[in-house]
């Protein structure tokens, strides 16, 4: 039933906004749209707190403690992304950049995008896990080309390419995971795919198609990670497309693909008895987090900065899930949910402070502070957050990592300090002055919405202080069933 | 020599007229033709598809044979062919590497799909396991087709082959993905080339061509 809702109102939602999405009242339509989905994803979450693991739909669908935070997370933040799109968008109206008619496309595909991601989380058919990835960048790519710019069609053509190719190994990986899997459950068909049976045998599955396969599907699904060296096309997206696409893409669709990743992992790890899949994460993940950080250095477009630091989180969180022991998957899950707030975060305070200076490029972004506190504290406070200062989340996930991997892979903690000193110093450098000194931003004819970003970075703050029980134990069962060896 | 029954044999026959569709592709510049010959190999893996549901009485594999009919050699290529009727884009220009460097890689990339293929061949129980290392190898030379063209018409046909080249795969592997998962897959094929028509006057207006090389601005070092 919450099944049903969750993935029906965001369906309804598309529908309803492909037909009123040129109307002015659109936007309120779309938030409320988006709260009935984060409402539903409450009552799911409800129940998986009462009645443990569900199995529903002829078990096509599966809700565990590793994805229903995913699912609550994808809710909340796709509600408040929907909060901060409302003014912004109508600020891109008033000053041309897009049509009314261009406005219904953006709603209905925001209502898709989000109707794609909580397919791809609550699916028990890696199959149909496949299909939902793809919908989602296919459901992106016209956003991300939306203001029709030379620039923004060649973001979106690079997205859709290296994505669509990306995928399709992905598919090719899930086809192996089939054919493994079909000769161990039979090939009456739709059992071999549904991830509850293949995890029940995954020590039969025959280990060398295992491999081939997850070296596909790591490929595949990385690309949509943004894992080095498969990044490209993360920044262009990002810069190029509307704001609150670039907070969705980051906060929500990165975490999704690491999901289906992760997902996976368990699987192969299961078959393989051997630490490949895990190499292979902390050495993709890793790379990402240095070239993340470097290619930082390099940015002169706002967006662009954030985009790569996405990069560089996402490869944190690859290498942690890497590091595969309850504590690091612990911090790899809590990183995941608090780099999805905070850089979400940032996206809408930069997509405010961007017009109201009328310009991406941070050179041209200064003193926000002046015009607006709340936009330039807000922007600073997101930027202390990402960096890792305490006593933000993000703070409490990098410290779990840094010191589990002292431990366990003492190699890579100086790699992995480096690089976030280098972003720090990269991204410090860049936002001190665009929040402070003088000023030359300019009034916006609709006032922002601020609450979205005090909320996200509130619970980030909340979450780096104490992580409320019911929450540490989702944690701990996710890492427990992500745990493998 | 061991003798196969006619319809393997067949199978066999499309598989490797499916290799060879490949390489006429990777030498094709005329972007009709391509469309063409695309529409053939989903012709290809139609029948193949038939004499396969015909042998092992698979009924899902009919349904398969008519999506892929319906799709792959109606739908997709009468799409492509008005698509290139209204944007007049007939011909590629020279390909990054040419034609005969192309087919030479072409050559090494089969060869390195057979010896991938040689673990999973292995263990398939199918009756023709052989096939799957010429699927693979139609979904390398597909890829080396994307990486060497430059216009965004022979980059989307690369992108279909491919995904011909999965399909075949998935066939000669486990005889086909279940109808759901197959159903999907068509799904969001048809709707990748229906976003990449809009795509396509998108890029045609701000550009008036749709040569790819307008598309290379967004470099690193702005």
């Amino acid at each position: 039933m919450e099944v049903l809702l969750l993935l029906g109102l965001p369906a309804a939602g598309a529908l309803a906004l492909g037909f009123l999405g040129a109307r002015r009242s659109a936007p309120e339509l779309n938030v409320a749209f988006s709260l009935g989905t984060f409402l539903a994803a409450c009552a799911l979450t409800v129940r998986v707190i009462d009645h443990g693991d569900q199995l529903l739909a002829h078990e096509q669908f599966f809700v565990d403690p590793f994805n229903v935070f995913l699912v609550a997370l994808t809710a909340f933040v796709g509600l408040t992304t929907s909060l901060f799109s409302r003014p912004y968008m109508r600020v891109e109206l008033a000053h041309g950049r897009v049509t009314a008619r261009r406005l219904r496309l953006y709603h209905a595909m925001y209502q898709l995008f989000m109707l794609t991601m909580l397919t791809a989380l609550t699916t028990n058919n890696m199959g149909l896990l496949w299909v939902a990835m793809e919908a989602a960048t296919l459901s992106t790519v016209l956003l991300v080309t939306l203001y029709r710019t030379p620039a923004s069609l060649e973001a979106g053509w690079k997205y859709f390419i290296l994505c669509g190719v990306g995928i399709a190994q992905a598919l090719f990986g899930t086809i192996l995971l089939y054919f493994a899997a079909e000769r161990v459950l039979g090939a009456e068909g739709v059992t071999a795919l549904l991830w509850t049976h293949l995890n029940a045998v995954k020590s039969q599955l025959e280990p060398s198609v295992l491999a081939l396969a997850f070296v596909f599907l790591l490929v595949g699904y990385g690309t949509k990670v943004g894992l080095a060296p498969l990044h490209n096309w993360l920044p262009d997206a990002h810069a190029e497309g509307p704001t609150p696409i670039s907070a969705v893409l980051s906060g929500l669709l990165l975490n999704v693909a690491i999901y289906a990743v992760v997902r996976c992992k368990i699987l192969v790890e299961g078959s393989l008895h051997s630490p490949l899949p895990a190499r292979m994460l902390m050495g993709f993940g890793l790379l990402s987090v240095v070239v993340g950080a470097l290619l930082l250095w390099r940015q002169r477009d706002i967006k662009r900065l954030f985009a790569y630091s996405s990069v560089e989180h996402m490869g944190i969180v690859a290498f942690a899930f890497g590091m595969s022991g309850p504590v690091a998957t612990f911090a790899a899950l809590l990183h995941m949910t608090v780099h999805s707030l905070t850089k979400s975060a940032i996206f809408f305070t930069v997509g405010h402070a961007a017009q109201k200076a009328g310009s991406q490029l941070m050179e041209n972004i200064r003193g926000l502070v002046t015009l607006s506190p709340t936009i330039g504290w807000g922007l600073m406070l997101g930027a202390l957050a990402i960096l890792g200062l305490p006593p933000f989340g993000v703070f409490a996930s990098e410290f779990l990592i840094l010191t589990t991997a002292m431990r366990e892979q003492p190699w890579a903690t100086p790699i992995l300090l480096a690089a976030l000193g280098i972003a720090f110093a990269a991204i410090f450098g860049r936002v001190q002055p665009m929040v402070f000194g003088e000023t030359t931003a300019r009034r916006l004819p609709h006032p922002p919405a601020l609450l979205p970003v005090f909320a996200h970075l509130a619970i980030v703050l909340v979450l780096g202080l104490y992580v409320p029980p019911y929450l540490a134990d989702w944690y701990r069962a996710a890492a427990r069933l992500i745990g493998g060896l | 020599m061991t003798h196969l029954p006619w319809d393997l044999q067949l199978l066999n026959t499309c598989a490797a007229l499916l290799l060879l569709l490949s390489f006429a592709m990777l030498s094709q510049r005329r972007i009709v033709t391509l469309v063409d010959l695309l529409a053939i190999q989903g012709g290809l893996l139609a029948v193949a598809t038939l004499l396969l549901a015909w042998r092992t009485g698979q009924p899902h594999l009919y349904l398969s044979a008519l999506l892929t009919v319906a799709l792959k050699v109606a739908f997709l290529p009468w799409l492509l062919h008005r698509l290139i009727h209204r944007l007049e884009v007939y011909w590629d220009t020279e390909p990054l590497l040419n034609i005969s460097g192309t087919l030479l890689a072409g050559v090494v990339i089969v060869v390195f799909a057979f010896g991938l293929a040689q673990p999973i061949t292995q263990l398939a129980n199918t009756t023709m396991r052989s096939a799957i290392g010429i699927a693979i190898a139609v979904v390398l030379l597909a890829f080396l087709m994307m990486i060497t063209r430059r216009k965004a018409m022979s980059q989307v046909i690369g992108f279909l082959s491919m995904e011909n080249g999965l399909f075949f795969g998935a066939m000669s592997a486990t005889y086909g993905m279940p109808m759901v998962i197959e159903l999907g897959v068509a799904l969001d094929v048809l709707v990748a080339v229906l976003v990449l028509g809009v795509f396509f006057f998108q890029i045609r207006e701000q550009f008036d061509s749709l040569d790819l090389h307008h598309l290379e601005s967004l470099k690193e070092s702005e």
